[in-house]
């Protein structure tokens, strides 16, 4: 449903995504790895039209969407979540998450309704009257993940929804993720929580200076020794023990 | 359109085009360093017109010399604002810094008006009224001195910037933007030179000013909003641009005033303004987009 | 609540028969100012989007309506909402520019600074709209032509421009605009990501602000039976309209009214007080200083803080 081709984005003399291609099948989890300013974020950041590419193309269900603004790219069922969130710091958490579900209905009831909906699936509903910059880091990344589920994606961008989480806080997000894509919604996730992405990813692709430099299921990934020696080595070691 | 006229015009209005400088220069500093947006400005600019004014009213003293004490007192009201008031806000949301701005622009701009009523002014100069012909041009000697001075307390304030250790802590603030500062610098002594550095040169434009145009306690909201327009034009937070922006926009409007009509000259800053904002926001010579 | 607010609105029905003609004044003005701060509000306090040129959409409505009265005989009734709709092109004109080029914060307050001086200089050197010296509205005591000899006419019809201009946001607020109008107002980029068109609804908003503003400008012209460059399209008209939903709180349904029923009276005491000693410009040496305090100590407005304290107490008790 996601067809990536030839992906590029120079920033200066930074070249940040280099001939990135991937593809992406209706409901699969794909994992993206790679060590800081790989260009994760900016891969996500050209998917999701807050970026223009500099070459590339990029599929949506058929339809390509570059040129596309974010919102347009939102309505046809794309949408991402941002590494550091962003939650509407003075609206409350119920007004949060119902900016999302008015992508779908232009009714605010309607929306509000569908927002609780949603907020009781992450766990946040007792906090439904709370301003959201009141919230705590795991609260916030719960919201973050209902705004974009309100806007009922098919596919979901994530991009490091579980850093600074407890183990327990991660274990929990986890599960959530894994129930959101039982619903048949596909997932992109940026992570570096290795464990989460090697449990939740049916594949993993790596990126190494905006370059893809492997590709394949988790097992294949955590022992490829070019993985290794780019990124994994003493994050995974550091992952697993904490 | 006679080519002598429109020559005349250009070469007044890039003499002018010096005060237009200063005053862009200390607004670009201000911006620069802190992100704040001194909408007094132009105020500030007006207290030191108005400085200048009674210094050759009750001392004597030329503009072209008081020029030093209006920047000197400027400076220290630049430093209690930032103390007293801009300090308070520098993590405050960007309307709020503004609206900030804006409260100590109604005061300074009415408090003028209290103090020395709505008249319009001019500071006497003995060089007021001296010309020197070249051929068909003339060139008006006030505005030559006041180009002179500009240039020469902008050059100052580059050597300041560039030579001494405070002004290259200065820059590097505004380098990085604040809150990216460099490790150990004293941030609070910096914002406060730097807010006060801005305040005196706008104080010694305003001074020099005064020589060359009447000015009155409403004349501040309009600089302000030229100086805005010039630093936009040069490129928000680059002194130089700042600096060649204050000579363009000048001789932009003393074209305008000869191709127009005078009271028109401000409509060419803004039509320049709308044009920069929309195809070029990052201004001729900054290379940074807001 | 519910029993509060028709009660404030009885008695602001029956309040011009015990009022003497200054305090009918002074409450015309409140109602006035209310009504453009609410106009300003629904860009400004809800959307975020700080528009420091709010008198350009005054003037062009009052120019537009007194214009047309005053060449074709066309009412002002109908003038205003001609008005409105030229205010409204122009609110396009600016949004569209500066929304599509992405022009944020400062950038944005400057185009709209711009503009409205932009319009003051063009019509101050148009001699069709009488120029610098502006149009003057010979007085006919005509209601059609929106003259009253009654000042009380004037105080309902203010009062109904405010109450119209209050259920209008009141109705935005509600709906998926004012959704995604506080969204955008808190972040723009995360708004986006949720599926909001950022662009159109900011221009929306510029739209009817302007609209409502521009409708406004024909109340002013023939309220004051005239109309100056300087002061229509003046930047202290556009502070004025704006410091009323700030000192109020901004972004709020209430914040403009109370922020009118500060500011009004306080502007009317320290000008019939001061004024007399020849100090013009005390009562903006005072906005200047209130601006300063709000900022500083209640940065969200004086409604937001007397909610808090209101429910403060009730919560202790």
């Amino acid at each position: 449903m996601l067809e990536v081709r030839g992906l590029s984005k120079r920033f200066g003399g930074l070249q940040a995504v280099c001939d990135l291609s991937l593809s992406m099948a209706e409901g699969e989890v794909l994992g993206l790895i790679g060590p800081n300013g790989a260009g994760k974020t900016t891969a996500f950041n050209l998917i999701s039209g807050f970026l223009v590419p500099d070459s590339g193309e990029i599929k949506f269900r058929g339809r390509s969407v570059v040129g596309l603004r974010p919102h347009q790219i939102c309505h046809l069922g794309l949408t991402r979540t941002f590494q550091l969130v962003r939650p509407f710091p003075h609206l409350s958490v119920l007004e949060n998450v119902k900016v999302g579900a008015l992508a779908r209905t232009a009714s605010v009831r309607e929306a509000a309704g569908k927002a609780r909906h949603v907020l009781e699936e992450v766990g946040l509903l007792a906090k439904v009257e709370v301003h959201a910059g009141e919230l705590t880091l795991a609260e916030r990344k719960r919201l973050e993940l209902a705004r974009a589920l309100a806007t009922e994606p098919v596919l979901l961008l994530l991009d490091e929804v579980m850093a600074g989480l407890t183990a327990t806080e991660t274990e929990r997000i986890v599960e959530l993720i894994r129930a959101i894509n039982r619903r048949g919604v596909a997932i992109l996730l940026i992570e570096h929580v290795m464990r989460a992405v090697m449990s939740l990813s049916g594949r993993i692709i790596v990126l190494n200076y905006g370059e893809r430099i492997a590709e394949g299921p988790p097992a294949v990934i955590a022992n490829d020794a070019r993985v290794i020696e780019a990124y994994l080595g003493e994050e995974y070691v550091g992952a697993t023990q904490g | 359109m006679d080519p002598i006229l429109l020559g005349q015009a250009a070469l007044n209005g890039f003499l002018f085009g010096g005060v237009y400088s200063l005053m862009a220069v200390g607004l670009s500093l201000i911006f620069g360093v802190m992100r704040v947006i001194n909408i007094a400005h132009g105020d500030m600019m007006v207290w030191g017109s108005y400085l200048a004014f009674i210094l050759a009213f009750r001392l004597g003293l030329d503009p072209f010399v008081s020029f030093v004490l209006c920047a000197a007192a400027l400076f220290c009201l630049g430093v209690v604002v930032q103390r007293g008031l801009v300090n308070r806000v520098l993590n405050a949301p960007h309307e709020m810094q503004i609206l900030l701005m804006l409260g100590v622009a109604l005061v300074l701009e009415n408090l003028a008006l209290v103090v020395f009523g709505p008249d319009t002014r001019r500071t006497e100069s003995a060089y007021g009224l001296a010309t020197v012909w070249f051929g068909p041009i003339f060139v008006d000697v006030a505005r030559l001195i006041t180009f002179a001075l500009a240039l020469a307390l902008s050059c100052a304030l580059y050597l300041f910037l560039f030579r001494s250790d405070l002004g290259k802590l200065i820059r590097a603030a505004a380098d990085n933007g604040y809150g990216a500062l460099v490790i150990g610098a004293d941030v609070e002594r910096i914002y406060t030179v730097a807010f006060g550095i801005g305040a005196a040169c706008v104080g010694a434009a305003g001074a020099l000013m005064s020589a060359l145009l009447p000015f009155s306690p409403a004349a501040g909201f309009a600089q302000t909003v030229t100086s805005f327009n010039i630093v936009i034009i040069g490129g928000m937070g680059s002194l130089l641009g700042a600096f060649l922006g204050g000579l363009i926009v000048a001789v932009a409007e003393s074209l305008g005033a000869v191709l127009l009509v005078p009271s028109l000259k401000e409509l060419v800053g803004f039509v320049l303004l709308v044009l920069i904002l929309l195809f070029r926001p990052q201004g001729l010579f900054g290379g940074k987009t807001p | 609540m519910r029993w509060a607010a028709l009660g404030a609105l009885a008695v602001l029905l029956v309040l011009p028969n015990f009022l003497g003609s200054y305090l009918l004044t002074v409450f015309i003005f409140i109602f006035f100012y209310a009504y453009l701060g609410q106009a300003w509000n629904l860009l400004g306090g809800y959307g975020g989007q700080i528009s420091l040129g709010h008198a350009a959409f005054v003037g062009i409505g009052g120019y537009t309506s007194t214009y047309l009265a005053m060449t074709y005989k066309l009412s002002p009734w109908i003038g205003m909402f001609v008005g409105g709709a030229a205010a409204a092109c122009l609110g396009a004109v600016i949004g569209y520019l500066g929304f599509r080029f992405g022009l944020r914060g400062f950038y944005f307050i400057l185009l709209t600074v711009a503009f409205a001086e932009i319009c003051r200089l063009v019509v101050s050197h148009v001699e069709a709209l009488g120029g610098a010296l502006g149009l003057f509205i010979t007085f006919s005591g005509d209601p059609w032509q929106f003259q009253f000899s009654d000042n009380r006419y004037y105080y309902y019809i203010a009062l109904g421009l405010m109450l119209a201009a209050m259920g209008i946001v009141a109705l935005v607020e509600r709906s998926r605009m004012g959704a995604y109008l506080a969204a955008i107002r808190e972040d723009e980029d995360a708004s986006e990501a949720l599926g909001v068109n950022a662009f159109g609804t900011k221009l929306a908003a510029i739209v009817l602000s302007a609209f409502l503003t521009g409708v406004g400008g024909t109340f002013y012209a023939n309220y004051l039976f005239s109309l100056q460059p300087n002061t229509a399209f003046g930047i202290p008209l556009s502070v004025e309209i704006i410091l009323r939903p700030i000192v109020g709180g901004s972004g709020t349904l209430m914040g403009p009214i109370l922020g009118s029923f500060i500011l009004s009276p306080l502007a009317e005491v320290s000008r019939a007080y001061f004024a007399k000693g020849g100090l013009s410009g005390v009562h903006l040496i005072v906005y200047g200083s209130l601006l300063i305090a709000v900022v500083l100590f209640f940065p969200r407005g004086a409604y937001p803080y007397l909610r808090g304290l209101v429910r403060g107490r009730r919560g202790g008790a």
